[in-house]
């Protein structure tokens, strides 16, 4: 998948800590228009604020790109966190319930996978680091 | 920057979160509050979240956080108004609040913070002849 594909693709930066309420707000509304229940959506949004505050103190900065998505049956929503910082050396540490590489409680990604369908890591050291996240609604 | 004020009564401190907050109100709301429940001598915080749409682990974390600072300056804290769908996210994302206590609404939080359930009872019973009367 390209970004240039999307049709109604929507990118939000991610530098401050108001940047991550964007994106919240971003995806909350995705998740309505994919006609997901009051539950789902609170999970993707939890998700979607947990990553984007990786992206911004992690990876430095990067942008969160989203989209309505849809397979035979349901409508979902897609989010493409990216950052060019550090990228993660250990992804099985990384994944570790309560590892923290830093101040937090070890629970971002971890936690966040089990909030969404599919949850998908790229990353490379000195690169940076793509985390896709994708749920379905109804 | 004070974007989330926090009133007394009694002997009681409220805090009622109504906007989404970013991570630097969050810290904010952590030191102040800190603060006022030492400078205040207060025996109780209540901390209403019924307007919150998600709990993330930054704010579940500031939330154990005034719990334990309350707890170790001889008050009590009650976090109140927890949306169902934000619970539901908050044990699935693993996040179990250690040492917070909660309730229902801000009426019970009150009351468990002054330790009177007699004041629990009286309120709910006052809210009802409200209702009957509206």
């Amino acid at each position: 998948m390209t970004f240039s594909d999307e049709v109604d693709g929507q990118i939000v930066a991610i530098e401050t800590d108001a940047d991550v309420v964007r994106v919240r707000q971003a995806v909350r509304a995705l998740a309505a228009q994919a006609g997901m229940s009051l539950v789902d959506q609170t999970k993707l949004i939890t998700a979607a604020s947990e990553l984007a505050r990786n992206t911004l103190i992690h990876g430095k900065g990067g942008a969160a790109h989203l989209e309505l998505t849809r397979n035979e049956s349901r409508a979902g929503v897609r989010v493409v966190f990216a950052d060019t910082g550090p990228g993660i050396a250990d992804l099985t540490l990384a994944f570790e319930e309560g590892w923290t590489s830093g101040t937090g409680l070890g629970l971002g990604l971890p936690g966040s996978r089990r909030l969404v369908d599919a949850f998908e890591v790229d990353t490379e050291v000195g690169r940076g680091t793509r985390i896709t996240i994708v749920k379905w609604g109804r | 920057m004070e974007r989330i004020p926090i009133y007394q009564i009694g002997n009681v401190l409220l805090v009622s979160i109504q906007i989404d907050l970013q991570d630097s109100d969050v810290i904010a709301l952590q030191d102040s509050l800190s603060e006022r429940i030492a400078s205040s001598s207060a025996q109780g915080v209540v901390i209403d979240i019924s307007a919150l749409e998600i709990v993330d682990s930054f704010v579940g974390r500031m939330l154990s956080t005034i719990a334990g600072v309350s707890r170790v300056l001889n008050a009590r804290t009650v976090v109140v108004g927890m949306r169902p769908a934000v619970a539901i996210t908050l044990v699935e994302l693993g996040l179990s609040l250690p040492g917070v206590e909660t309730a229902l609404n801000v009426e019970r939080g009150m009351a468990m913070v002054t330790g009177s359930t007699a004041a629990a009872t009286a309120s709910d019973t006052a809210a009802d002849a409200n209702d009957d009367v509206l």
